[in-house]
């Protein structure tokens, strides 16, 4: 399916089909002329759509790949854990709070508890480091849509750009820790 | 009958104590602990009493993980051949019947089911199954209710949101059960929303030989429905895929292919929105997501090419005999009643 296919460029006009003989309706503001790229033997698939779906291709065997690894220095006792992976039981049946509550208790001792982005602080440690991958896997679709942004502009999209950008923002808000809760 | 139960228990207490003591079963020892567990679950291992029988100092550390990993990849194979999502079979089987907090299952049920959606999402957007025009205008609306859903989740009690998830799970049961599905829907004529977004494309259909144009209509109430899938894929962790595909083909008018590749493209970005409440709230533990993310993605492979031999209807039934199942105990667990199936 990631093969490189030689076929023509093709518009939604010039493709045919049995299913439908109605006109498809237009998309005002977007030019036609560049809106549909084919490749990879896929009819009718637009500019913006293949260039997400590569950088989505590569964000996800980055994360996976870093995930795998990771995993293994902690199993492994490469890179020693905050928490001790024979207790590790103790604590994963705590609500989230008490569980950060304990953690902090026994073994960082710090001011505050270990959310949002603090777990930087410790990526030193094999648990905490396979939270990087996690925030990778978790990010990369805000690296797609800033990605196909520009091609939405360029392209005059002007509602896909406006709703590519308000995605980017709320997936910003929520990876950036300021929305918190509480139990 | 509950001396049976009680001799049984104290087996399965004694078994599980052994693996721990000499570790020297490996592999095998794990594989019948699973299926201890799935016959008898509520015996064993949950009731929050329940869960200090196996997950005390005893046990080996690595034998909740490794029971976790076949499970999942059990659950992966079954995902695929049910056409359900890994995240809906996920949360409430390993919160129901695992010592992990619902907070921490949770967490991992979202990761989980967006990994599944970031590997596939690539191949269904080149392939145009995916299309990224019908998804960023839902994803847009999904994302953000997800988020509205995770902090909700993680700021209600733990037993509201548990009798919820059952009750959510019993919902989509009943869903699984009578929704039927149209692969190629009737739309006279698109309205005037998805004209204006210019929602609409076309792929090859293998099985027609031809290529199919397509395009939606009830474009306003689909995209409302998603305020409620969004939130309740936040709020509960499960993934969306069980309502996103109900809504996008028999809602919207969008055809059964198009529905299943851009639900699963979906999840990669509603799940990415409440998953980064968890992860921001330390809701992630690693030593469940790795495991449970391996085996559902390695079960979901094996599950595909299963595919050709199963018969869907059969592996349908078993996924919703085994929602049922963890629906009534998700319920029971949440209202702190004895689980009795």
């Amino acid at each position: 399916m990631n093969e490189e296919s030689n076929a023509p460029d093709m518009t939604d006009g010039e493709i045919s089909t049995n299913e439908s003989t109605d006109e498809e309706p237009g998309t005002p503001g977007v030019d036609d002329s560049i809106d549909v790229v084919a490749s990879d033997a896929s009819p009718g698939a637009l500019e913006e759509q293949l260039l997400y779906a590569k950088i989505l291709e590569v964000g996800m065997f980055l994360g996976l790949g870093l995930l795998l690894v990771s995993f293994a220095l902690y199993v492994l006792r490469i890179l020693p854990p905050v928490i001790p992976i024979e207790q590790l039981s103790d604590y994963w049946t705590m609500n989230v709070h008490d569980y950060l509550g304990a953690l902090n208790e026994q073994f960082l001792h710090q001011e505050h508890l270990l959310t949002g982005w603090s777990w930087l602080s410790q990526i030193g440690k094999g648990d905490y480091l396979n939270f990087i991958p996690i925030a990778i896997l978790s990010a990369i679709t805000i690296v797609c849509y800033a990605g196909i942004t520009p091609v939405l502009i360029r392209k005059k999209d002007r509602a896909y750009a406006i709703m590519a950008l308000l995605e980017v923002f709320i997936l910003t808000l929520a990876a950036s820790g300021v929305l918190t809760v509480g139990h | 009958m509950t001396s049976g139960m009680a001799t049984n228990q104290k087996f399965r207490h004694n078994f599980l104590n052994r693996v721990g003591a000499t570790g020297a079963t490996g592999r095998r020892v794990c594989i019948l602990t699973l299926l201890l567990l799935l016959l008898c679950p509520g015996e064993v291992v949950m009731g929050q009493e329940g869960a200090q029988v196996v997950t005390g100092p005893d046990v080996a550390w690595w034998v909740w993980p490794l029971v976790l990993l076949v499970l999942t990849f059990i659950m992966g194979i079954l995902a695929a051949l049910g056409g359900v999502g890994g995240g809906v079979l996920y949360v409430p089987i390993v919160s129901g019947f695992f010592p992990f907090h619902l907070d921490f299952v949770r967490g991992a049920g979202l990761l989980v089911a967006l990994a599944g959606a970031l590997a596939a999402g690539p191949g269904f957007l080149k392939m145009n199954l995916a299309s990224l025009r019908l998804a960023i205008p839902v994803a847009l609306i999904a994302s953000t209710c997800a988020i509205a859903g995770a902090m909700v989740g993680l700021a209600l009690p733990t037993n509201v949101i548990q009798t919820s998830l059952g009750i959510a799970i019993l919902g989509i049961v009943i869903l699984l059960m009578t929704a039927k599905k149209s692969e190629f829907p009737e739309v006279e004529q698109a309205d005037r929303l998805s004209s204006v977004l210019g929602i609409y494309g076309v792929y090859s259909e293998a099985s027609l030989g031809r290529e199919i144009n397509w395009k939606i209509h009830r474009t306003l109430p689909g995209l409302l429905l998603f305020i409620g899938v969004g939130f309740a894929a936040g709020m509960f962790g499960l993934g969306a895929g069980w309502a996103n595909v109900p809504v996008l083909n028999l809602v919207m008018g969008v055809p059964l292919k198009i529905s299943v590749a851009t639900s699963k493209f979906l999840l990669s970005i509603t799940d990415t929105s409440a998953a980064w409440i968890y992860i921001n709230k330390g809701a992630v533990i690693p030593m469940m997501v790795v495991p449970s993310l391996v085996g559902i993605m390695l079960g979901s492979l094996i599950g595909v090419r299963l595919l050709r031999v199963a018969k869907p209807t059969v592996v349908r039934k078993i996924v919703i005999g085994l929602l049922l199942f963890a629906g009534l105990k998700a319920i029971t667990k949440g209202l702190g009643l004895p689980f009795i199936v």
